[in-house]
């Protein structure tokens, strides 16, 4: 029923005021009907329109750039980004007016420096880009190749049809370049299993909204459907089915879906906490617990005082990273129980003959530790959830600690990094804790830097993700809870930090979900309104 | 091996060759086998007979406009779950997608877009049969005095101008109540109305606002019950006997099932709604308050508890439009829709979960986009986007 205040009459008022200042104020909020998302470190739009034409418009390459006409992730992306631009308007009829003048006849791309076509995005790519649109050729530079994808998310949002269905842009000059450099999504696949076309759906979004990390939490208690080469029975015993797993070439598309979209994989294997299903199909890798003298049949975490553990997490992180790119493997630590080493005998004497004595923390950082050395020894970094740094582990300066516990997470973005270590935040984005009204205002006020530090210690914040948990989640209604939320999470990543007002922020984010709805994402709606083609229609 | 897959799907070893699950889509079916879906029936004896007469779901196509299409495959999964009647509310505030025959211009000027954000005389017509064809009412609300901004642009002097000391505002208020030409308004439209949607009841609305009596008199003429919200009761509104109330304040001006007793007491028929506003979204197993209520719960006689004749389920649009009504409606609903159904005693939460969560996957099976309740999984996952 009437939940608000401020009905329709109320917020036309308001959007009508809103207008007449974006028309006075310069830069930052001009022209909220574009609905640009997330809002460019800079933009200076003309009043001058040019005209496209879906016939005349090309994307092309400058003849001096550095990427080619081989670069497959420029080729994809000029075929994805003209679809975006034209192809969703194919019902529509053709324009009834006719410009002779003032058109946009190309978009031409320059790769300044190393292309890095061929290579997997990674922590320090460079993903600023400089758009000029003057007609009759618009240019769009970058550094490398992840600045042109980000760059043509912009360009696709400059363009509008006027309301005789010309499709138009304002001439203007754009340069962009992130405030964060690590801006994540983490989804859940063994609470519910996801479909590899979800998953494949979730990468198209997170390009429109400029993410660029998708933190894959691909096993936990509930299931393990990963299908490992090494160890074939951990999936064949821990998946919900044969056909909720994920295979070889499953892993493999989604790792290359993603690259052609600036997009990194971040593996997540959690140990020695949340590791149910491993015990499935790798017998004796889980702490028996017990009832007085017998074992009770129950498992607890992985067990950390057999050499045939680390013998096996050698093996399998050798195959994890072969099998995924990117120069950094997240292998959780977080939330370990105690319960069941504390009934186990074997342990019982393992810590006495290490002199932990009954210190269970000693025991898990010994177990952490050594996984973090495998991990090392593959040539990989490592993420680790925040309580392998509370527990005082011992880990490297440069493995990167993920803050998601809620309660002061400011006072522990602050010891993380004066301690030396980079972080991520993730403690206030936490989006599968849903609630009724709009919650995005709540995820776009956090400010990721507000904890006592030094300038040194603040540029050790590399950026957030904004985590969907699984428990109550899945392909069902996983698209519609992340989005637009999360598009909330990715401006304030995104942009600078002074791009903070939350009146602009609605007009610009209610275009923007508009337009993912147009391109065929179900991003659910921020308040009453509507959209000129809705989803499914 | 494909015993095996039929062990991984939990199929009978027994009867497994050649048996395929029912899934259609040939992914377990190699091509050299021929995919034989057999079905199985238990043979069983059942009778059954709903609780409450009146099971209800409201669908808010005012505050976010919802493809016709959404509402059909409403009407399916409502069967499905033995709901049996779907509470339009048609028309609110922000936009007027009904269009009406007598006052064109109400929908040219409040649709959001008076060509595609519109239900024609016909999509009426179609969504009512669709409906009747598998049992269920549909009931239309066209909410008045209050929550008419919509209405405003189409029918100049039909709200109340508000002032700001001398001058009108610009902004405007409800139905004015004293105008003539309010009157002759309201007979018309109501009349069209009466006629486009041929169930018994109308629901007129009244809340939030002080209703005015003359309305109930109009549509009194038109040989069609009403229905009601709360307010017009507790505003002690003089109603006619035979109105049914719908209760949907959970503690105003009393707790819901207070309210139940004080309506029932004064010989009304009640339709109760309060705890089930299932757009209130909150983390985890929500369904399970919604299973928990029980509708009769307050001091009266049989008799009293006799006027309570069911309740709805209510998905209000202000956060909800066809990206995301399936999963939010369904299957949360599906707690209410046991509740109006089944026996009173059948109560037990785990029971219902593990029911609950084997309906959800055959709704899945279905095409209904229904959410999971807990962690788990079914055998065929939703993937057709």
């Amino acid at each position: 029923m009437q939940q608000r205040a401020l009905g329709l009459w109320g917020a036309l008022g308001t959007l009508a005021t809103l207008a007449t200042l974006a028309a006075r104020a310069p830069g930052a909020s001009a022209a909220p009907d574009l609905g640009l998302w997330p809002l460019p470190r800079s933009v200076r739009l003309s009043p001058r329109l040019l005209r496209l034409s879906p016939e005349d418009f090309a994307l092309g390459l400058d003849p001096a750039s550095k990427a080619g006409p081989s670069c497959v992730i420029l080729q994809e992306a000029f075929r994805r980004y003209y679809d975006y631009i034209f192809g969703y308007y194919q019902r529509r009829r053709g324009p009834a007016r006719f410009y002779t003048d003032s058109p946009l006849l190309q978009l031409v791309v320059s790769v300044v420096h190393d292309s890095e076509c061929d290579a997997f995005p990674s922590l320090s790519s460079d993903e600023s880009y400089a758009l000029t649109v003057k007609g009759p050729v618009a240019v769009l530079k970058a550094n490398q190749v992840w600045g042109v994808l980000r760059g043509l998310e912009t360009f696709s949002q400059l363009v509008y049809q006027d309301p005789y269905g010309t499709f138009t842009i304002n001439e203007s000059s754009i340069t962009d370049s992130p405030r964060f450099p690590h801006r994540g999504i983490l989804i859940d696949t063994s609470r519910h299993y996801l479909s590899i076309k979800t998953i494949l759906k979730t990468l198209d979004a997170m390009a429109m909204n400029k993410f660029n990390v998708l933190h894959w939490h691909i096993v936990d208690d509930q299931s393990f459907p990963y299908q490992s080469v090494t160890f074939p029975q951990l999936s064949n015993k821990g998946s919900y089915t044969p056909s909720h797993v994920y295979t070889p070439t499953d892993v493999r598309e989604v790792i290359e879906y993603a690259r052609l979209r600036g997009i990194r994989v971040l593996p997540e294997f959690d140990s020695p906490g949340h590791t149910e299903s491993w015990g499935k199909g790798q017998k004796g890798l889980l702490t028996p617990c017990y009832d007085g003298e017998r074992p009770s049949g129950a498992f607890g975490p992985i067990n950390p005082a057999l050499n045939s553990t680390y013998d096996f997490m050698s093996r399998f992180f050798s195959e994890v990273s072969k099998v995924f790119p990117d120069e950094f493997i997240h292998m959780g630590g977080d939330e370990v129980d105690p319960e069941c080493w504390e009934t186990n005998p074997d342990i019982e004497k393992f810590m006495r003959s290490r002199g932990f004595y009954k210190d269970f923390k000693k025991l898990e950082s010994f177990y952490i530790e050594k996984v973090l050395n495998i991990i090392a020894s593959q040539r990989k970094k490592s993420i680790v959830w925040q309580e392998v740094f509370d527990n005082e582990d011992k880990i490297q300066p440069s493995t990167i600690v993920q803050v998601w516990k809620d309660k002061d997470y400011p006072e522990e973005q602050a010891r993380v990094t004066a301690a030396g270590h980079p972080v991520l935040l993730s403690a206030p984005w936490y989006l599968d804790y849903i609630t009724y009204g709009e919650d995005w205002r709540t995820y776009y006020k956090v400010d990721p830097l507000r904890f006592s530090g030094s300038q040194e210690q603040k540029q050790r914040v590399l950026g957030g993700e904004a985590c969907l948990w699984g428990e109550y989640v899945d392909s069902t209604n996983l698209t519609p809870r992340l989005w637009p939320r999360a598009s909330a999470v990715g401006e304030r990543l995104w942009s600078d930090e002074k791009v903070k007002s939350i009146n602009d922020a609605y007009n610009r984010l209610t275009v923007h979900r508009c337009r993912m709805v147009r391109r065929g994402i179900a991003a659910q709606p921020l308040y009453v309104g509507h959209c000129e083609q809705e989803y499914k229609m | 091996m494909h015993r095996e897959r039929c062990v991984g799907l939990g199929l009978p070893t027994a009867s497994c060759w050649p048996l395929w699950p029912w899934g259609s889509e040939g992914a377990l079916c190699p091509d050299t086998v021929p995919c034989n879906p057999q079905y199985f029936i238990n043979k069983t004896e059942i009778q059954d007979f709903p609780r409450f007469p009146h099971r209800g779901l409201l669908l808010d196509t005012s505050r976010h406009f919802l493809p016709v299409s959404t509402i059909l495959d409403t009407l399916d999964t409502m069967a499905y779950n033995k709901l049996n009647v779907l509470h339009w509310h048609v028309v609110d505030d922000p936009s007027f997608p009904y269009e009406s025959l007598t006052f064109p211009q109400l929908t040219r000027k409040g649709a959001y877009n008076p060509i595609t954000h519109v239900y024609t005389t016909q999509d009426v017509k179609d969504v009512i049969e669709y409906a009747r064809l598998r049992g269920i009412r549909v009931l239309a609300e066209f909410d008045t005095p209050g929550h008419t901004q919509s209405w405003g642009p189409g029918v100049p002097g039909l709200l109340t101008s508000c002032y700001s000391g001398s001058q009108p505002s610009g902004t405007f208020g409800p139905v004015n109540p004293i105008l003539n030409s309010t009157y002759e308004f309201m007979d018309t439209f109501f009349l069209e109305v009466s006629a486009a949607f041929p169930d018994f009841y109308l629901h007129l609305g009244g809340d939030e606002v002080d209703f005015t009596c003359w309305l109930l008199d109009i549509v009194s003429t038109y040989d069609k019950g009403y229905v009601v919200w709360q307010e017009v009761f507790d505003n002690k509104v003089k109603i006619q006997p035979d109105t049914i109330v719908q209760v949907w304040r959970e503690e105003v001006p009393v707790p819901y099932l207070k309210e139940l007793e004080l309506i029932t007491a004064a010989g009304l028929r009640a339709l109760l709604s309060a705890p089930w506003y299932l757009n209130r979204i909150s983390y985890g197993p929500d369904w399970q308050a919604a299973y928990k209520v029980e509708p009769l719960a307050f001091e009266g006689t049989a008799e009293q508890k006799a006027l309570v004749i069911g309740g709805e389920a209510c998905m209000w649009g202000e956060y909800v439009d066809s990206t995301n009504l399936v999963p939010r409606l369904w299957p949360r609903a599906s707690a209410v829709a046991e509740r109006l159904w089944s026996a009173s005693q059948v109560a037990d939460l785990d029971f219902a979960s593990s029911r609950l969560a084997r309906f959800r996957c055959e709704l899945l099976r279905r095409g209904v986009q229904a959410e999971p309740i807990g962690v788990g999984y079914c055998n065929e996952e939703f993937d057709h986007w």
